[in-house]
């Protein structure tokens, strides 16, 4: 099953599809290592529903639902 | 001398690495992107000394954020003889993600595998043999913070600067390793030094590249147009990008031994982190902290004991004599401590420093220099110039170094990106990311480093907008303005609370950036919310050698400060007060004649609508010359008083009572003011409100100049300062006043909303309002 990153659940682990976004933001997640192939595991939502943070390559990164839309993900069970 | 530069992601341990090399202290912390401009220091156990270049944390060498763009022009124009990249074990895979760019450039690389105790404690292990061998350049394993294995790191990395060394790609094997090549050629045959790094980064598409080498678009584009990939299409920035993942993941993967178990376990960070970012305790967690950093730097009653316990003062315990002074040098000491309550170990520093310590010294200084057979100007000079001058600004050292030391823990605790976290929300509604929140509330403590601090922020826009509102947060300097008014308004009306006003005053400066962020984000400063995609890094527990290092940094900063600029404006202060136009010296007595009163008296009646000028008579120009001295540093202003109250009592023989008008705190000074010219409450609570939105003192000035980006820029925040504290203080001075003078305003503010709001949406490039779009 595929949906983007920003709808997931927490405690939801999935592994990343594509990167629709442009520009600026496109390369920073490709920075982060929000690349095609990564494993994801989302961990939390801020105390006020936004930004969220996930688990990547080791490490914890927090990024805005509005940047999450663009990350589509394959849900893993 | 060889320079070698040090390389690596945002909170690696660079700058720890940096600080062990060097043994400089360099402001470290646990943020992502604390170095924001390269500093260098001087290695000295290599066969000949080396310059060891720190640049800023960066995550790549991409194009978009000024770290990135400073880090990669340096080492591609200044040819560092080496690049030490440090890499943190403890998350090898994103940050070889650099180190597969750094060698594509024809430069020597080390690779410095820092924290790898933090690895072998966590019971991993990490083949760096094998790491070596697949790099192809030295790796060596060591600990920046224990500095264990800094020797060999050097050693290695000077044999490395002995020989050249011609970049490589782990993008050979990749499915771009043909076009690479063929572009690398082509730009080799042009004579072009790095071929390999442009190559890459033209077919990425880089911005910087594709602008350099306009000449080989042409060909790239033909090269590209043959080339077809089956995930990712003609989108190169992505098929690098991931190949340098996929080539980190599989050659990697098995160098990092991991106790499988481990994995699924909490760490103590993961613990923390679930409480302090928790759903509901986030906000008043982080609220709680903030008010008991406050607590415990400014609080007379420490913890409330003395409310709570009803202790006795020092007059109950007959420990003063009939004048209110201690009894002894004992009682002195006692007094710093507590008086009918317990101070807060903020408060008690400042007693003694500024009691037994700079009073004591600049006393008996001042004393010396009035026995000397000096000519009367000069003891003037010494004594009411300098030496006030200069301890009326090292008086600030211990609330500064307090705040300080708090945001320093909080920093290097890791918690201040997670206070990023939980704000950008709020943040985003008026046209800010939570990353902003830091350099504002380091302008609490001061607008210098807070400025300087912006850098980390990318967005050219959100940059100028912080920088603008960082004086509205009222700095360390600002705060004697407000206990002083605050004091004298309670001491000689008998009406409020000093602290109710202080902290009023702190909310009046937060609304006051709140809402300009808001005007200028929706009017001269529009664009989109920047990006918010941001590392966590892990909470450790603060190092002490780290703590110390910042507030030493601190310190030699503000003393710099104290003898430099402010001692220069304290003499042209003095002189200006001290002399008339026709370089006559003048008497105390005779100030009214001073350069300084008649430049005050032509631009006083300006200052009418704030409530502190033309009405306040004969001497309120003393006002107006407080506010100006305040431009030079906020530290002048309650100074200013003091030095003008004792020339006035010298003047007309005004009787001041029993006010100590050089007392530290500057309320009797203020006090005797207040009886000089009669200025009103709402004129005064107006006088401190103009000082803190104005414009800020010429260190922080100075810095806004350096970071912003165009001269135009400048000129309008210069502006835009002016504009808002005249606003604020006349704002505050009328509605103070006349209450019914709220509903001009009222309409004022109104109608400006109106008007921006049609103008966004009628007028060009139409959009709706920032507020409306955030939610």
């Amino acid at each position: 099953m595929t949906k983007t990153l920003d709808q997931f659940a927490i405690g939801e682990k999935g592994v990343v599809k594509s990167v629709t976004a442009e520009g600026a933001i496109k390369r920073r997640l490709f920075d982060m290592g929000v690349t095609p192939g990564a494993e994801v595991f989302m961990r939390k939502r801020a105390p006020l529903g936004d930004p969220i943070e996930i688990t990547l390559r080791g490490y914890e990164l927090t990024l805005r639902k509005s940047e999450a839309v663009c990350v589509t993900m394959e849900v893993k069970a | 001398m060889k320079k070698f530069a040090l390389a690596g992601n945002p909170n690696s341990g660079k700058t720890t690495l940096f600080n062990s090399l060097t043994g400089a202290t360099a402001h470290v912390g646990n943020w992502p992107g604390v170095t924001v401009d390269k500093r260098d220091g001087v290695y000295k156990k290599t066969p000949e000394p080396v310059a060891i270049i720190d640049l800023p944390g960066i995550y790549s060498l991409s194009p978009y954020t000024p770290e990135e763009v400073i880090s990669r022009n340096y080492v591609l124009d200044e040819k560092p003889d080496c690049v030490v990249n440090i890499v943190d074990a403890t998350n090898l895979e994103r940050n070889l993600y650099l180190t597969t760019q750094l060698l594509e450039i024809d430069v020597p690389v080390v690779v410095a595998l820092n924290m790898i105790d933090a690895v072998e404690k966590a019971g991993d292990k990490i083949d760096v043999a094998v790491l070596e061998k697949k790099l192809g350049v030295p790796v060596v394993a060591i600990s920046a913070l224990k500095e264990t294995g800094l020797k060999e790191l050097m050693d290695k990395a000077y044999k490395a600067s002995l020989e050249k060394r011609e970049g490589a790609t782990v993008l050979a094997d990749s499915s771009l390793a043909h076009l690479i090549g063929d572009v690398k050629i082509a730009l080799k045959g042009q004579g072009v030094e790095n071929p390999l790094f442009h190559a890459v980064k033209l077919v990425e598409n880089d911005s910087i590249e594709t602008e350099m080498h306009k000449e080989l678009s042409p060909m790239v584009e033909e090269f590209k147009a043959t080339f077809e990939d089956d995930v990712f299409g003609d989108d190169f920035e992505a098929i690098i990008a991931d190949g340098r993942y996929k080539y980190i993941s599989a050659n990697f993967a098995q160098t990092v031994a991991r106790k499988e178990k481990d994995r699924q376990k909490m760490t103590p960070s993961d613990k923390a982190d679930k409480v302090m970012t928790h759903k509901i305790w986030g906000i008043p967690i982080f609220l709680a902290i903030l008010f008991a950093i406050f607590h415990l730097t400014f609080s007379e009653d420490f913890l409330y004991l003395g409310a709570i316990f009803k202790l006795p003062s020092l007059e109950d315990l007959g420990l003063l004599t009939a004048e209110g002074e201690p009894l002894n040098y004992g009682v002195r000491w006692l007094a710093c401590v507590y008086d009918g309550a317990l101070f807060s170990p903020g408060v008690i520093l400042n007693n003694i420093w500024n009691d037994m310590l700079v009073g004591e010294l600049f006393g008996w200084l001042g004393g010396l220099v009035e026995e000397s057979t000096m000519s009367a100007w000069a003891i003037g000079l010494i004594n009411n110039g300098i030496f006030d001058g200069i301890s009326a600004v090292l008086s600030f050292l211990p609330p500064i170094l307090t705040l300080f030391l708090f945001f320093s823990i909080l920093e290097d605790s890791g918690y201040m990106a997670r206070i990023a976290f939980i704000l950008d929300r709020m943040f985003r509604r008026f046209g800010l990311s939570g990353r902003a929140f830091m350099p504002m509330i380091m302008g609490f403590g001061c607008s210098v480093p807070a400025m300087i601090n912006t850098r980390t922020l990318a967005d050219e826009k959100e940059k100028t907008a912080t920088i603008r509102v960082i004086p509205f947060f009222s700095c360390g300097a600002k705060l004697p303005i407000l206990t002083a008014v605050a004091g004298a308004i309670v001491a000689y009306f008998g009406v409020g609370n000093a602290d109710a006003i202080t902290f009023g005053m702190y909310v009046l400066g937060i609304v006051a950036a709140i809402v300009s962020v808001l005007l200028m984000r929706n009017t001269s400063l529009k664009g989109e919310t920047p990006p918010f995609i941001m590392e966590l890094p892990a909470y450790h527990a603060p190092q002490f050698k780290n703590l110390m290092a910042h507030l030493w940094d601190k310190t030699k900063h503000f003393v710099k400060k104290a003898f430099t600029i402010i001692l220069a404006s304290t003499i042209v202060i003095w002189a200006l007060s001290h002399f008339a136009f026709d370089w006559r010296f003048l008497e105390d007595e005779q100030i009214n004649e001073s350069i300084l009163a008649n430049l005050s008296k032509l631009v006083q009646p300006l200052f009418t609508p704030l409530g502190f000028g033309s009405q306040l008579g004969q001497y309120g120009w003393v006002f107006v010359v407080a506010v100006v001295a305040g431009l030079i540093a906020k530290e002048n202003v309650i100074a200013t008083f003091a030095t003008l109250a004792a020339c006035l009592m010298a003047v007309v023989g005004m009787d001041f009572g029993e006010l100590a008008i050089d007392a530290e705190d500057g309320i009797d000074a203020v006090q005797a003011m207040v009886m000089a010219t009669g200025i009103t409450i709402p004129a005064l609570i107006s006088f401190i409100a103009f000082n803190m939105t104005t414009i800020p003192c010429f260190a922080a000035v100075g810095t806004a100049k350096g970071e912003l980006d165009s001269k135009k820029r400048y000129v309008g925040t210069l502006l835009f300062w002016l504009a808002s504290s005249y606003c604020v203080g006349a704002m505050v001075y009328t509605i103070g006043s006349w209450w019914w003078t709220c509903f001009i305003w009222i309409a004022v503010v109104a109608l400006t909303v109106t008007g921006i709001v049609l103008v966004n949406k009628y007028g060009k490039n139409g959009r709706k309002l920032l507020w409306a779009r955030g939610k």
